[in-house]
């Protein structure tokens, strides 16, 4: 008798191919939202296997709050053509411009909140009737019920209360005109699965993922870059130190870690530690706060 | 490192979410940040210990919001295996979450309080269980810090649940394990409150416990669920079926038969997500080439002429309901099978279960919420199936309600 085991990994990739095939059979104009951060890369990665060697047959759409890290862009601009897909941008600038969405003020203003409007616009100007997502069920409570295909009424909400029951392998995309889906075929993976991915088919990451200096300075906990778009207040004081980010998301309100993790495997040992931080040890305060709010973030799509 | 998805069955009096909590805190699943705001919450409500139950807390959120209590899924890993639980809550009016959460498991972790024994939730857990071909039972008698570590007590409940579940065929395999969830007897370590029990630990079990050639490896079923055509200069006449093995191997060379044309070619390529390969098998997301230019389209199914499914458009099969609305006399559904969607009338009601005694309820009109009993069914165009007991893949169905796009059951074919 051969031997038909299959490692975890396998299962999960060949679980998010399906999904993806799924999508693109049971919708007419879907879209992959790609972030640019580690788990929209490892989505966008099955999505090219799942259909190669044709091209994906929906578009990359990056929602762009316009405050990016350098390297994330030409990180992106680079991906979207090893990738061979078409990119879609949808600009928080132009909604703010439009009028669509009002700036925050203070000094803990953020585009964090304004995405969802120039998300939903975008998905209501391209008509797309459903969104893959990299969300992962490991993130938080809430999204640990969340569905592979999860209904959105007209006006894009989530209802919790009444989500379709998912069995085998079979998912229901029927929808009415107006309504869409999120589709998440990242759902069963966790932190660690996807950094192993990453690392079994040496997919290229974004260079602020692993350690470099950089100039940060501390609030509320969270190490945050100087960049234009953020600058320390007057009783702030920024530091050079060798850090990197464990998510890719809106240069104001992603948090640095001090890291001197520089290849794939130091980073995955680190990721390994920091689930293993005991209790009561407390030199991972900043982490594992970073950590969390790093979930929020991903999970926000 | 392989993966199991095993599904916990119990309520919160059983100890299940102390079960799942110990089991992540055990296994350092859990973070820092986490445990952290665990501890602060039990320590305002007074508790000695860490309250580990408070780590599944968002069904206790939902209880208090009125939400519908639901599937929740959870992870965690040691270095030997990846762990998925499908956490579903065990009482009567969830019947549709455990028959939900059990769909794609391997294993089913049963609860028992030590204290009451073998009860009819216990009872429905099995039978849900069994219907949904889950072959390997954990039977967990928690609290036995409560009767004292108790062996005779544990060999009671052994024996009550051992005479009951001998009418259920589909499970193979039940394993034992007397524990105390709260302070982690036999959870992780074995205890040394009950030196008598000789068996494995839980997490030890759910470890090593043999799981895989569950998927039927002889019946080769392939079906379409779209088909690759890139148009481009490089790849000109390229056409490639892509889809899940649900069935049997397929190896290049293979002679296949295309269901419902019927027309046969050869296995020309197989291109898995790695490469090619010189074998797909169940549950492998591949893209099958052929030898011959043949009009195949998503529904369709590649099969073996020595071993076919069956082909039919009435189909008998067990369900499970699960909308509010109940199902009334010869309703007009969706159904959808593998990659094909058709619509359906359901014929005749055979009978309801009881899922606390087992008995069939005959001379019975419709389904209500969570009610599991044999209907016939007419599709409009022929299905290409297995029995359940045979493939889970081929063998399931959902029905959809064409007025609201809800899914309203799932059914198992007989």
């Amino acid at each position: 008798m051969p031997n038909y085991q299959f490692s975890h990994l396998d299962q999960l990739e060949a679980e998010a191919i399906f999904v993806l095939r799924e999508t693109a059979a049971q919708f007419e104009n879907p879209a992959l939202l790609f972030s640019g951060g580690k788990d929209s890369i490892v989505m966008a990665w099955l999505a090219r296997k799942a259909f190669w060697p044709a091209r994906m047959p929906f578009p990359l759409v990056h929602v762009d709050t316009g405050h990016n890290f350098p390297e994330t862009m030409a990180y992106r601009d680079e991906f979207v053509s090893l990738m061979g897909a078409r990119l879609i941008v949808g600009s928080v600038q132009e909604s703010i411009d439009s009028g669509r969405a009002v700036e925050e003020k203070g000094a803990a203003a953020s585009r964090n909140k304004l995405q969802t409007v120039t998300l939903l616009d975008t998905i209501e100007q391209y008509q797309y009737d459903a969104c893959l997502g990299g969300g992962r069920r490991d993130e938080e409570k809430a999204r640990a019920k969340e569905r592979f295909f999860s209904h959105r009424d007209d006006f894009g909400q989530w209802d919790p209360k009444n989500q379709r029951p998912e069995l085998w392998n079979l998912f229901n995309g029927r929808r009415n005109p107006g309504e869409h889906f999120r589709i998440f075929p990242l759902s069963n993976f966790t932190e660690m699965d996807v950094w192993m991915y990453l690392q079994r088919e040496n997919i290229p990451l974004p260079a602020i993922y692993f350690a470099h200096h950089r100039e940060v300075f501390e609030r509320n906990g969270m190490l945050l870059a100087v960049t234009e778009f953020l600058k320390p207040q007057s009783h702030e004081s920024a530091r050079s130190k060798l850090v990197r980010f464990r998510t890719i998301g809106d240069a104001t309100c992603t948090g640095a870690v001090e890291s001197s993790a520089s290849t794939l495997d130091e980073v995955i040992a680190e990721v390994a530690a920091a689930r293993q931080t005991e209790r009561g040890t407390r030199s991972d305060d900043k982490r594992s706060e970073t950590a969390m709010e790093d979930r929020k973030k991903e999970g926000y799509f | 490192m392989d993966l199991l998805r095993f599904t916990t069955a119990g309520s919160v009096d059983d100890g299940k979410s102390t079960l799942i909590g110990r089991l992540l805190y055990d296994s350092k699943s859990i973070f820092e940040d986490q445990l952290e705001a665990m501890e602060e919450s039990s320590r305002r409500r007074g508790d000695g210990n860490v309250n580990l139950a408070l780590l599944t807390d968002g069904l206790k959120a939902e209880r208090e919001q009125g939400i519908t209590i639901d599937v929740a899924y959870r992870y965690f890993a040691t270095p030997k295996r990846k762990f998925i639980i499908a956490d579903t809550p065990g009482h009567i009016q969830y019947t549709r979450n455990m028959v939900t959460g059990a769909s794609t498991a391997n294993l089913a972790i049963i609860l028992i309080d030590a204290r009451k024994g073998v009860i009819e939730q216990t009872k429905r857990h099995c039978f849900v269980a069994n219907l949904l071909r889950i072959q390997h039972l954990v039977v967990a008698v928690n609290k036995m810090d409560l009767v004292g570590f108790s062996e005779d007590v544990y060999n009671d409940i052994v024996e009550a649940f051992r005479e009951f579940v001998s009418r259920l065929d589909n499970i193979v395999e039940i394993t034992f394990i007397p524990i105390s969830a709260l302070n982690g007897d036999n959870i992780v370590d074995k205890s040394t409150n009950m030196p008598w029990h000789s068996g494995p630990t839980l997490l030890y079990h759910l470890e090593n416990v043999y799981v895989a050639g569950e998927e039927n490896h002889v019946e080769a079923r392939f079906p379409v669920q779209w088909v690759v055509r890139p148009m481009s200069d490089e790849w000109h006449d390229f056409r490639g079926y892509a889809g899940r093995v649900a069935g049997g191997v397929f190896k290049p060379g293979d002679a296949v038969t295309v269901l419902p044309s019927g027309f046969t070619s050869r296995i020309k390529a197989i291109h898995s997500p790695s490469g090619e390969v010189s074998e797909a098998f169940a549950p492998q997301s591949v893209c099958l080439t052929l030898t011959d230019e043949i009009d195949i389209s998503r529904g369709d199914m590649l099969v073996k002429a020595n071993n076919p499914p069956q082909v039919g458009q009435d189909i008998e099969a067990m369900i499970c309901w699960f909308s509010a609305r109940p199902m009334p006399p010869r309703a007009k559904l969706i159904l959808r099978h593998t990659t094909q969607e058709v619509k359906a009338v359901v014929q005749h009601v055979r009978y309801h279960v009881d899922i606390n005694t087992l008995h069939k309820i005959e001379g019975v009109e419709g389904f209500a919420m969570n009610d599991i009993g044999r209907i016939s069914l007419r599709a409009a165009v022929p299905l290409f199936y297995d029995s359940y007991c045979r493939n889970r893949q081929t063998g399931s169905f959902i029905l959809i309600d064409p007025g609201t796009n809800e899914t309203v059951a799932a059914g198992m074919i007989v």
